[in-house]
């Protein structure tokens, strides 16, 4: 999940009856399987809470750049660079999807890069942890672009129509993203020695940041009653938790490697994997701001842009002396 | 070019086609540092996505060459395995990213170049050598144009966009004249109607690339002395060992791993 912990109204959900007729006519659409479009009529905190949920969404994909971006100049082969390049350029289409998207809702790509690079808003905390081998792209592609996936296809029946269509391109491409970290895997887990310790290794590493990408448990969350009610959360965090563990288990298992959780038992009366929960106090710190990478993550960005000043106002420049020049001429 | 016919040997071919192979790869690497640091999206993804090009050049390049010199070497072990002094591309490629406007002016210095050698190996007598110019070539165009604008849109920008977009021509400027000069590996290719006598691809270049400056707002220096070394092999700059410290890292600390 590239948006965590995001706040709604906080005021609880509404009924049908305690609704004006104007809001009660959107919610009837919503719950009907209907589309809110960019011109149509929305609750104040609806557009608020997407607002907040497709530019952490975007953020997340501009920062999950440099991470992967950490590993392009060391990509073991050109295939490996190639298919490392192409990936982290989806991402950074997707964060371009979603900008585009949050846009329709008002809000301007330039605030929202204003409030990330200010850290008013956050990106996935997953992105603050290092990258410290090549296992690695294969664990952030298998475990963290899969987690991704079991939040990202479900919202491709979400109930804002330019989120619901940018997510299906989206979830095309984090498909094979997550396939080619997999693939990643199998060479490394099916490798020399050295390369099954950097795979386990990476795996005991990202283990627990890929389960907190859920998020907390949400079952009493007015937040996520009201997100659920407007359709633009579709399940539970615990929900999807529990379907990734599920997924990943015979995925580690195929690898032969071990899942880092001594506690993780097949529960056959319920069905699914028993697990131990992440640790939830590193969770909170890494929100924080201590995780790992925050502070040289949101730096890199801060200096990427203030670097590039020069080249946006200079490009802005050029195209202003274009249109004068052009008006001058007619 | 596919008139006159004496066959190069397989040396001289091995090494044309790792000067093609290596200009991509050094290149494609160089441009492939500024993944998730561009001054705005839409930059990171172009940058992404020539270095993309860069690199599948690259492969089809040195496995061609790898196939010629029959010596069981393929692209992978050509990019990852040589030493500085094998490497055979232009010092321009290898020079450091710098600024934006170092990066997109080393871009444009190379397109232009590059695009008018692909264009004449779309007509080279070896079909492979054509085939893989031909394809190269559609990307090289829009590396081309995409490095125009931004140089004339920057040269032609603010004061401060057009002074450093006037260093970075500086800069570069001395290591474009090696890509015109022609040593015994082009005259055989020239002789076996495989590539184009470097020095007869100069005229168009020096139209092309005075017309964008004029655009942009720029001086080309005056002296148009041009360091050399780079393909020939004899003399990098100091700059190639250490990308290649990074590039070939993985490859050279794991020698019995396949990745």
């Amino acid at each position: 999940m590239y948006a965590q912990m995001i706040k709604s109204t906080g005021q609880g959900v509404k009924s049908l009856e305690e609704m004006d007729p104007q809001e009660r006519a959107f919610q009837e659409r919503i719950n009907a399987g209907g589309k809110i479009e960019p011109k149509d009529w929305m609750p104040d905190g609806y557009r608020k809470n997407l607002i907040r949920q497709i530019g952490q969404h975007a953020h997340s994909e501009i920062v999950g750049q440099l991470p992967e971006g950490n590993w392009i100049t060391r990509a073991p082969t050109l295939e490996r660079k190639a298919i490392l390049l192409a990936k982290v350029q989806d991402e950074a289409g997707h964060g371009l999807y979603l900008y585009c998207a949050a846009e329709t809702l008002g809000v301007s790509r330039d605030q929202l890069t204003r409030d990330l690079l200010s850290g008013k808003m956050k990106y996935s905390s997953i992105f603050n942890y290092p990258t410290l081998t090549w296992a690695d792209m294969g664990a952030v592609g298998w475990l963290v672009d899969g987690a991704a996936i079991m939040n990202q296809v479900p919202l491709q029946r979400t109930s804002y129509g330019p989120y619901a269509r940018a997510m299906v391109r989206i979830c095309k491409e984090e498909s094979f993203h997550q396939r080619q970290g997999y693939d990643i895997m199998m060479k490394m887990a099916k490798g020399t020695d050295a390369q099954r310790k950097m795979a386990q290794d990476a795996l005991n590493r990202f283990w627990g940041p890929a389960l907190m990408m859920f998020g907390p448990s949400d079952e009493n969350s007015v937040h996520s009653a009201q997100s659920m009610a407007w359709k633009i959360k579709m399940n539970s965090n615990d929900e999807l938790r529990q379907k990734f563990v599920d997924e990943c288990v015979p995925q580690a298992e195929y690898l032969g490697l071990t899942v880092p959780d001594p506690d993780l038992k097949w529960n056959e009366e319920r069905g699914h994997y028993d697990f131990t929960q992440p640790d939830w106090d590193e969770f909170f710190d890494v929100l924080k701001g201590n995780g790992p990478c925050n502070t040289e993550r949101l730096a890199a960005h801060n200096k990427a842009w203030d670097d590039g000043a020069w080249v946006r106002d200079g490009l802005m420049a050029h195209a202003a002396k274009k249109r004068a020049a052009k008006l001058a001429a007619e | 070019m596919s008139t006159s016919q004496t066959e190069p040997n397989k040396g001289e071919l091995f090494e044309f086609l790792c000067r093609m192979g290596d200009n991509t790869l050094v290149l494609g690497h160089r441009v492939s540092e500024w993944c998730g640091h561009a001054p705005v999206l839409e930059e990171d993804i172009a940058l992404a996505n020539t270095a993309l090009d860069l690199i599948g050049q690259t492969t089809l390049w040195l496995d061609l060459a790898g196939k010629v010199e029959d010596a069981g070497r393929d692209a992978d072990r050509l990019a990852f395995h040589r030493d500085v002094w094998d490497f055979r591309n232009l010092l321009l490629v290898e020079q450091p990213n710098g600024d934006f406007g170092q990066t997109i002016m080393r871009q444009f210095l190379f397109d232009a170049w590059h695009l008018s050698q692909l264009t004449a190996l779309m007509e080279s007598s070896d079909a492979q050598i054509a085939a893989i110019a031909e394809k190269s070539s559609k990307e090289a165009t829009y590396h081309l144009e995409r490095a125009t604008d931004t140089v004339i849109g920057l040269g032609d920008g603010t004061d401060e966009s057009h002074r450093r977009m006037q260093n970075a021509l500086d800069l570069l400027w001395p290591y474009v004249g090696e890509m015109f000069v022609a040593d015994a590996v082009d005259e055989a290719m020239v002789a076996a109607g495989i590539a184009p006598d470097p020095a007869s691809l100069r005229p168009a270049y020096d139209t092309l690339v005075n017309d964008v400056f004029t655009a942009a707002t720029l001086t080309k220096p005056q002296d148009d002395f041009g360091h050399r070394g780079g393909k020939s092999g004899k003399r990098h700059s100091e700059h190639l060992g250490h990308m290649l410290t990074q590039m070939q890292w993985l490859q050279r600390a794991y020698p019995d791993a396949t990745w």
